[in-house]
């Protein structure tokens, strides 16, 4: 899974899809995920980098992130492999 | 032998040009000539004097003292071509006319008529031919997208109120309800399509066209050919904000081939000869429906300008016969946001257009 190629985002947390003109945007977490997404980086990779530097038990992390990757394929911001 | 209208200043730089344009109505509804007058501004190798060519007194861009130099009303398009030719060759004497670009739809039927007599005149165009014209109606646009391989609504021309039924019958609701020139509304129900049956035929004539309702995201599209079936330019955008008009308010510009290559093969087609306007609803699943095509640059073609591909400097130089290079690239992102401003005139200039039909 990972972020379409020509989603463009800012530190800031604005994230802009330019084949549908839509914007979105995204708090501190959601940006650091959508980075590491970006970067090819899989499921276990992200999940050790928020819960190494986050205070944040496993199972809310889990439920969270899958509810995000949700909304990032509603929005049709990633790419399923 | 006819007289070359594009004076070269002393550098041999700059050429300077006067052209007529029509659309100064920039109102909620816009017309495009204002747009397509910023466009020619930006042209740092031509001068233009701008002549509005109007049909209302009150159109804003005949106060617009900064963008039109000097306007003359023309006959509404149900006076024919002869009353427009009058008025264009009184216009010329006065002006010595270099160009005209027609920016209505209504209008272009009589415009494109009079292009030989507007050629003998000297004045250059650089518009489609009539079948093109034709061809891209709405009344014919089902049977040219089904010939053609695209994707386009069903419609039924209707010219009674009793025909309502017909589609009604076979798309189901709601149902888009059409004038032959401009204005549409969406009929959740008989009742509201027999209402925008009688609202919308009253205001424009008949047929009415009724097309089956797709469901998607509102994309426009401007684009230009050069008439031999290439693509000059081609810039989608996405309507951010619509008006209870349905006219765009707002939009931004896409990154999308698939868009593009649509208006190739538009163009590619019919061989298009000027700008044009492609109005698309894409489906959830991702399928361009051609709800519309335009046959003149849109209100909102400065965007395309500001975002790299001037279509109307490219007219302007394909009329007088330059070779222009196509347009790769556009930047995505772009966003127009329209606005109001209340402009501030004298009495005696509105007195001077409705009295005289100049200012």
């Amino acid at each position: 899974m990972k972020l379409k190629s020509n989603i463009a985002t800012s530190e800031t947390g604005f994230i802009f899809n330019p084949s549908t003109g839509d914007s979105f945007s995204a708090n501190a977490v959601g940006m650091e995920i959508i980075s590491l997404l970006k970067k090819n980086k899989p499921l276990n990779e992200i999940k050790k980098h928020i819960l190494d530097k986050y205070n944040v038990d496993e199972a809310v992390f889990e439920k969270d992130y899958d509810d995000y990757i949700a909304q990032l394929q509603f929005y049709n911001l990633i790419d399923t492999m | 032998m006819k007289k070359d209208k594009v004076i070269k200043n002393k550098s041999d730089k700059i050429r300077e040009v006067t052209v007529a344009l029509t659309g100064l109505n920039a109102i909620d509804s816009p017309g495009p000539g204002v747009a397509v007058i910023r466009c020619l501004k930006e042209m740092p190798d031509f001068r233009f004097r701008i002549i509005g060519l109007s049909y209302e007194a009150l159109e804003p861009g005949i106060y617009m003292n900064d963008i039109v130099d000097k306007t003359y009303q023309i006959p509404y398009p149900s006076a024919g071509t002869e009353s427009l030719f009058n008025r264009i060759k009184y216009i010329n004497e006065k002006e010595n006319l270099g160009l005209i670009i027609p920016n209505f739809d209504a209008e272009l039927y009589n415009f494109i008529k009079l292009v030989p007599k507007f050629e003998a005149l000297g004045i250059k165009t650089f518009f489609p031919a009539m079948e093109q014209f034709e061809k891209r109606d709405k009344i014919n646009l089902f049977d040219f997208c089904k010939k053609n391989g695209f994707l386009c609504p069903r419609d039924k021309t209707i010219v009674k109120i009793d025909e309502l039924k017909i589609p009604a019958g076979k798309f189901g609701f709601p149902l888009v309800i059409k004038g032959k020139y401009y204005e549409a509304a969406v009929a959740h129900s008989f009742d509201a399509a027999q209402k925008a049956f009688l609202k919308i035929s009253s205001k424009w004539g008949l047929p009415i066209i009724v097309q089956e309702f797709i469901k998607g995201t509102e994309i426009n599209l401007a684009a230009i050919g050069d008439g031999n079936g290439n693509t000059i330019g081609a810039v989608p955008v996405r309507k951010l904000y619509i008006t209870d008009k349905g006219k765009s308010w707002a939009g931004i510009t896409l990154e999308d081939k698939s868009l593009i290559e649509l208006a190739e093969k538009f163009i590619a087609v019919t061989k298009w000869r000027g700008g044009f306007e492609l109005e698309i609803m894409r489906t959830p699943e991702g399928k361009p429906y051609i709800m519309e095509i335009n046959p003149r640059f849109p209100a909102w073609i400065y965007l395309s300008s500001a975002a790299g591909q001037n279509h109307p400097a490219a007219l302007v130089r394909m009329a007088f016969g330059e070779k222009v290079k196509p347009y790769k690239n556009y930047r995505v992102g772009k966003i127009f946001i329209r606005y109001s401003w209340d402009l501030v005139t004298d009495v005696e200039k509105f007195q001077k257009i409705s009295a005289f039909g100049e200012i």
